[in-house]
């Protein structure tokens, strides 16, 4: 779609849009034209000069087991967040919409953790699960379990997904309540006449209408769990223990800045990158489907 | 309704309030914690009632007198110069390239609008390494400058206003081109006044999204009184659990999520608009 009247001005458009441009080049095309540049180089002990090695820094990546065991953990704590968080999230909005009276009330209710960062969002759990003072580690314990987030990696992957979904539930709330809300009335009321429980309704009307907006969340998720959640990852167990939560994301930065090995880490950005254009393409093409749908 | 189900109400009541509850219950323990003594805390378990040490706690926590760490008073000026500079600059500057897209022909109009386009698949996470050394070359290392600038550029805002822009009607810009209105008084008095809600909208999210900023600050700032609250949290964890008093903690964790969740239960209207618009 184009404005069939505009203006004609020699410099104006380019002024309007050289603020947008300058940081978009200075801080977006620059630095990821460097991560490119630098995944095919390797620096020496010093900094003070590089060498081309090819596709050298990749092929190393993908023969450490750390790294390979990353995106193992990363597609693993990925999954679990968008799948738990996807069911939670739509058994709170069906039910929202069921319910006539309160209904705004929980609605003001179940969305201010979107507000709540994510930092912020892990230190909260990490105090009631802390295995020393918090009080939910301490009923666990009581009730037998032995939980140590430090210790054991099962423990601290149900941690940080749990913190995670936490922390999500909101949005998806907020999209499957809009969803379940544009379905049409008199499509519920002709089953109903027919005889379908709620329950059936639920399966063979409402859901197949939803999974657009399903669809949309799952990739949305994916690329929160990929990328958004590195605060809570640093927060509560800074990937450990061993490398049992450390997230791609996580990866880069331990590589950029703690280990200051330039190469591996451009290299993973760039590797990071790909995943987001991945990622990306298949949000929009669910867009376009949407139109048709 | 469509139907009287009794028990299925009394069970849709009972799986939200299960809910609220779930979601609430760490806002809670954490109210809690922020109220009692750092040794009636770390007793295991802590008492689930309210202590009595509320103002002390937060006069301690906002002010730095009485522990080892810095003012948080400092830390939410931090945080709120940093959440506002990112809304607003965002704002600003993709109402300007949207404007331009929109209402000009020029060459390399398309060229420009994908370069902006690409930046949605370059997220601050991706490029972190050498958008450090970018900004540390610059000399912008714990500056405003440094912490906002590279989080500006949204190439969802500018879309979000080209959309908008789109849906004006044709009518508007002949009207204000017979009547000698040039580019920028058009801008000003019949686009800025129409878009009042997209910005609202706009604002609520991107102030939250600067608001709660992790990673690029936690590489940016390296000095006390440059630390946006979120960051200054962190480093009152780093030292483990033994020194960790989590009645200050939690002081300051509430002190953290109170101004964006006020922007979102306030602004529930424009905060949900905003959300729908940004994501399509």
């Amino acid at each position: 779609m184009e404005k069939r009247v505009v203006f004609s001005h020699k410099t104006l458009p380019y002024l309007l849009l050289a603020p947008q441009l300058a940081i978009t080049v200075i801080f977006f095309f620059l630095p990821a034209g460097q991560a490119m540049w630098q995944s095919f180089r390797i620096e020496d002990a010093f900094g003070l000069s590089s060498q081309f090695v090819g596709w050298g820094n990749f092929v190393d990546l993908f023969s450490n087991p750390d790294y390979v065991n990353s995106f193992k953990v990363t597609i693993e704590f990925s999954l679990l967040v968008a799948c738990s968080g996807l069911v939670i999230a739509l058994l709170l909005a069906t039910m929202a919409n069921r319910v006539i009276r309160g209904a705004a009330v929980y609605k003001t209710l179940l969305i201010w953790p979107y507000a709540v960062a994510t930092a912020v969002a892990g230190v909260l759990w990490l105090f009631l699960f802390s295995p020393s003072v918090g009080i939910l580690a301490v009923y666990l314990v009581q009730m037998g379990f032995h939980w140590n987030p430090r210790l054991d990696s099962h423990d601290a992957m149900t941690l940080v997904v749990l913190t995670s979904v936490w922390k999500q539930i909101s949005y998806n709330f907020l999209f499957f309540l809009a969803g379940l809300q544009s379905i049409p009335k008199s499509l519920i009321e002709a089953a109903a006449i027919d005889g379908a429980t709620p329950l059936r309704r639920f399966w063979s009307i409402v859901f197949p209408l939803l999974s657009p907006t399903t669809f949309f969340l799952l990739i949305i998720n994916v690329i929160y769990a990929f990328f958004d959640t590195f605060a809570i990852i640093d927060i509560m167990t800074q990937g450990g223990p061993g490398t049992s939560t450390s997230i791609l994301v996580y990866e880069v930065y331990n590589a950029g800045f703690k280990g200051m090995d330039i190469g591996s880490s451009a290299a993973q950005s760039v590797i990071l990158m790909i995943i987001v254009v991945a990622l990306t393409v298949m949000q929009f093409r669910y867009i376009d489907r949407k139109v048709n749908y | 309704m469509i139907e009287r189900r009794p028990y299925l109400d009394f069970f849709s009541h009972a799986i939200l309030l299960i809910g609220v509850a779930l979601v609430a219950f760490p806002l809670y323990v954490t109210f809690v914690a922020s109220t009692q003594t750092a040794q009636e805390v770390a007793q295991a378990p802590m008492s689930l009632l309210p202590g009595g040490h509320f103002f002390q706690n937060y006069m301690s926590v906002l002010f730095g007198h009485g522990s080892n760490s810095a003012p948080v008073a400092r830390m939410m000026w931090v945080s709120t110069v940093m959440a506002l500079v990112i809304a607003i600059g965002k704002i600003s500057i993709s109402m300007l390239s949207a404007f331009a897209v929109v209402y000009f022909r020029f060459r390399f109009r398309m060229f420009f609008f994908w370069m902006i386009f690409v930046t949605l698949m370059l997220p601050v996470e991706v490029r972190i390494a050498p958008t450090y050394k970018v900004v540390a070359d610059l000399g912008l290392l714990n500056t405003y400058a440094g912490l906002t600038l590279p989080l500006i550029a949204s190439a969802t805002a500018t879309f979000l206003f080209r959309q908008f822009f789109l849906t004006i009607p044709d009518e508007l810009i002949e009207a204000a081109r017979i009547d000698g209105a040039g580019p920028m008084r058009f801008f000003k008095d019949i686009l800025l006044p129409l878009s009042k809600t997209s910005i609202a909208a706009l604002f609520v999210i991107q102030f939250i999204y600067g608001w709660n900023q992790y990673l690029w600050p936690l590489i940016i700032t390296t000095h006390e009184n440059m630390y946006p609250i979120v960051i200054g949290i962190q480093r009152m964890i780093a030292g483990g659990d033994s020194v960790t008093e989590w009645n200050l903690v939690m002081a300051t964790a509430l002190l953290a999520m109170i101004p964006p969740a006020a922007v979102v239960i306030l602004m529930q209207k424009w905060f949900v608009k905003g959300l729908v618009d940004s994501e399509k």
